[in-house]
């Protein structure tokens, strides 16, 4: 560390106003990634203390410890917040927000103001929906299936659904935000295949938002007419059909998974490269996967109808279909461990994140093609198999991830510092308190455990008791960087512009990077991860 | 123009944004950024045209009648109506590409104007359906699903009359959701067509007349698909 080094800058994007209105009102695409930040820690701490709810409830089989209603909008509280209002938005809107402008040589996203916009539209959906979860609760699950959603359920659907379908449009506006800045505000010289893998991840991810969010946001729009105005669109007494609630809600809700992974996945090939000291194995292949999955996410929507009723047919076109996308998602992988092979690997907090995503990201991966299978399938469907499963990809993959990325780029974003140890102590926490909590669950699931009940057999106790260990360690494991990160804030060391001597345009500017990110737009002139070369400005000793 | 010395040069256009580097690039990340909304918008829409798909298929005859029900000449004004304020629309961009102010304010309100009787219209159309609903009465006539639903006007019983409660489900579905992105958008024309007004656009910068114009053929698309499936179905 050099002595120069030890302030932070004197001009920076956080100096720009303290005070509440210079937050609320700005179009600085930083601050607005901040704004997210805040918001989305917020929703995942409520979404956490219904997950706690539910694993203190299966602590015991005879359901003793809760109601079954009470049970059902426990479960339900947990997958609506971390889906719509965590999952959805976690890296896309924070640190794709963030960098994505910085990355791309820009001094903002295309549309600021749209882009302050979505983050009001997602407050105001999420206050709606916390507000449908608190006076009253909602027991559909996050499924929101038909018919007992629209006919049979007596909580609150109605302003539940109406919470969801607007916090849709701010992922939509993000995702049209993203690809017309990706589009049009590259900096000169920033050819298509010399941008981060980041920026390729999330430009895939935001076609998926454009184009498959309007599909939910009209369909859960029809659940909330259908109680309101009778419409009879998914009630069989008048000929509705509640399937086709299903194939709609999935037509989005699939592609949602790859809203969740494909940022993360964004992420993983920026830090797996850096870490590596190595120039990323298969750029394009990594680049065209990210497109590739996007586009066969839209494909596989009905493997979540095998035992719905589906002709065979379909059924088996289907299955085909969701294998195909193990080979872009495998493409990810190979290149991934290739890229470490031979480098120079350093085990800082952001790398073991990415070991950890990979590790588990596979086990959620092949996991995956069980269910795919039409066979197993039919043992596997709505057991805890399957809970295991997602929960593989969407923690062990999408959170992961973030929490990778928080800390790669922590510096950049804050100027400083957090405190390496307590990043390496809580990265195995969570790692462990993971597989701890949902690995026993693919047993269970085997055994035939189904989810969505209160009350179970008695011999499923001891796994049972197991994934609520795991879940109290994992619960630390989260709280412990949201302690030692928000104490960085404060009391962390400058981390310099460039602390792990990474490549790309958002390392050459100073951290925290001022209001207009570049003094000059800067020119272009070399591959993407030229790890070979020394890096620009190295502030590593 | 202070605000131009403020960004240091007097090349700078005013309506030019700091984060941009020529208007150039401003107007096509404008325009871009309008199609991907339209893109998102189909989609939006796409859901409803999949359910009627669905159940079209399924319920052929309710359909029919329900259809045969509407009156295909209103239907048909109508579409005449919003063809003509596509036409004014595109005047009026057109106007705004070669620098007729007047022009373009005249041909704006035209389009508002047109609009609105495309809305005037649509409010007496749903009238019919809906005012029966209400009174103590045997509500015949009343074509709002839900349980004062009568459906012996369309002479179907049974099953059929509940396959008729879909078919105007989608009827009161689609077309409001049409209606609600027309309501939408004449208040945003009425801004625009009072920034012309005062002078903000030019040939060198009227992307928001062209933005808005975009919006507004979308919408006329809609419901150039809409008028013949909900109105001409039953009539061959």
């Amino acid at each position: 560390m050099t002595s120069e080094r030890q302030t932070l800058p004197e001009e920076h994007y956080l100096k720009a106003g303290w005070d509440l209105k210079s937050w609320l009102l700005t179009t600085d695409h930083k601050r607005i990634g901040l704004l997210y930040l805040v918001s989305i820690t917020f929703m995942f701490a409520i979404g956490s203390l219904y997950a706690g709810i539910v694993r203190f409830n299966l602590l015991v089989p005879d359901g003793s410890q809760m109601s079954a209603e009470a049970y059902n909008k426990a479960f339900t509280g947990h997958g609506v917040v971390m889906v719509f209002f965590f999952l959805i938005p976690s890296i896309p809107a924070t640190l794709g927000n963030f960098l994505i402008p910085l990355m791309i040589g820009a001094k903002d996203l295309a549309f600021p103001r749209i882009n302050l916009l979505s983050w009001y539209i997602y407050v105001v959906g999420a206050a709606l929906t916390m507000w449908a979860l608190v006076t009253g609760g909602l027991d559909t699950g996050w499924t929101f299936y038909t018919p007992y959603s629209t006919a049979l359920s007596e909580s609150n659907v109605e302003l539940a659904a109406i919470g969801i379908f607007i916090a849709g449009f701010s992922s939509i506006l993000t995702g049209l935000n993203f690809i017309v800045t990706i589009h049009k505000m590259r900096a000169p010289g920033l050819s298509w295949f010399r941008l981060p893998l980041f920026v390729w991840a999330h430009y895939a991810t935001s076609i998926i938002q454009v184009l498959g969010t309007p599909v939910i946001a009209i369909t859960i729009l029809l659940v909330a007419l259908e109680r309101i105005f009778h419409f009879g669109f998914f009630d069989p007494n008048r000929g509705g059909d509640p399937i086709l609630f299903q194939h709609l809600f999935w037509f989005y809700s699939h592609p949602a998974v790859y809203i969740m992974i494909l940022p993360s996945m964004g992420v993983i090939s920026e830090i797996v490269t850096c870490f590596s000291r190595k120039r990323i194995f298969g750029y394009s292949f990594i680049a065209m996967s990210s497109l590739a999955i996007a586009a066969l996410g839209f494909l596989v929507w009905a493997h979540h109808l095998f035992v719905s009723g589906m002709s065979v047919y379909s059924a088996m076109v289907f299955s085909a279909l969701s294998f195909l996308v193990a080979v872009p998602s495998a493409i990810k992988t190979f290149n991934w461990t290739a890229t470490l092979y031979r480098g120079s690997v350093k085990w800082d907090t952001p790398m073991i994140y990415v070991f950890c995503f990979i590790g588990l990201f596979l086990i959620g991966g092949l996991t995956g093609l069980f269910l795919a299978s039409l066979g197993v399938d039919v043992h596997l469907t709505d057991t805890y198999f399957v809970v295991a499963h997602f929960h593989y990809i969407m923690v062990g993959g999408a959170i992961m991830g973030y929490l990778g990325g928080l800390h790669f780029w922590w510096p950049k974003i804050t100027g400083r510092k957090y405190v390496e140890a307590w990043g390496k102590v809580s990265s195995l926490l969570v790692f462990v308190g993971f597989n701890l909590t949902f690995f026993p669950q693919f047993v269970l699931g085997y055994l035939g455990m189904p989810r969505r009940y209160h009350a179970y057999p008695e011999e499923f106790q001891i796994l049972n008791v197991l994934s609520t260990a795991g879940a109290t360690i994992l619960g630390f494991g989260y709280l412990f960087p949201f302690s030692y990160l928000t104490h960085s804030v404060f009391r962390g060391e400058p981390a310099g512009d460039n602390p792990w001597g990474a490549k790309g345009l958002e390392w050459t500017t100073q951290s925290p990077p001022t209001t207009h990110n570049f003094d000059l737009i800067p020119v272009v002139t070399e591959e993407p991860y030229d790890y070979a070369s020394p890096p620009k400005e190295a502030a590593r000793v | 123009m202070s605000e131009l010395a403020a960004h240091g040069g007097a090349e700078h256009h005013p309506a030019l944004q700091h984060h941009f580097t020529s208007l150039e690039q401003q107007r096509a990340a404008s325009s871009l950024g309008m199609w991907v909304f339209i893109a998102q918008e189909v989609l939006f829409f796409g859901g409803l045209f999949a359910t009627y798909t669905v159940y079209r298929t399924q319920y052929p005859d309710a359909f029919s009648a329900g259809s045969h029900h509407l009156s295909w000449k209103i239907g048909f004004f109508n579409t005449l109506v919003l063809i003509g304020s596509s036409l004014t629309m595109a005047m009026g961009v057109y106007s705004a590409a070669t620098g007729k102010k007047n022009r373009v304010v005249g041909f704006i309100l035209a389009t508002i104007l047109l609009g609105s009787v495309f809305l005037g219209v649509k409010y007496f159309e749903y009238g019919d359906k809906i005012r029966p609903c209400f009174g103590d009465g045997s509500h015949a006539g009343c074509l709002v699903p839900g349980e004062r639903f009568d459906a012996s006007a369309l002479h179907l019983a049974g099953p059929a009359a509940g396959h008729a409660q879909i078919f105007f489900s989608l009827y009161f579905g689609m077309t409001g959701l049409h209606a609600l992105h027309m309501i939408i958008g004449i208040p945003i024309l009425l801004l625009i067509a009072y920034w012309s007004w005062r002078g903000r656009y030019s040939p060198e910068y009227h992307t928001p007349v062209e933005l808005v114009g975009l919006y507004w053929h979308f919408v006329d698309i809609v419901w150039i698909f809409l008028f013949p499936l909900l109105y001409l179905i039953g009539s061959h």
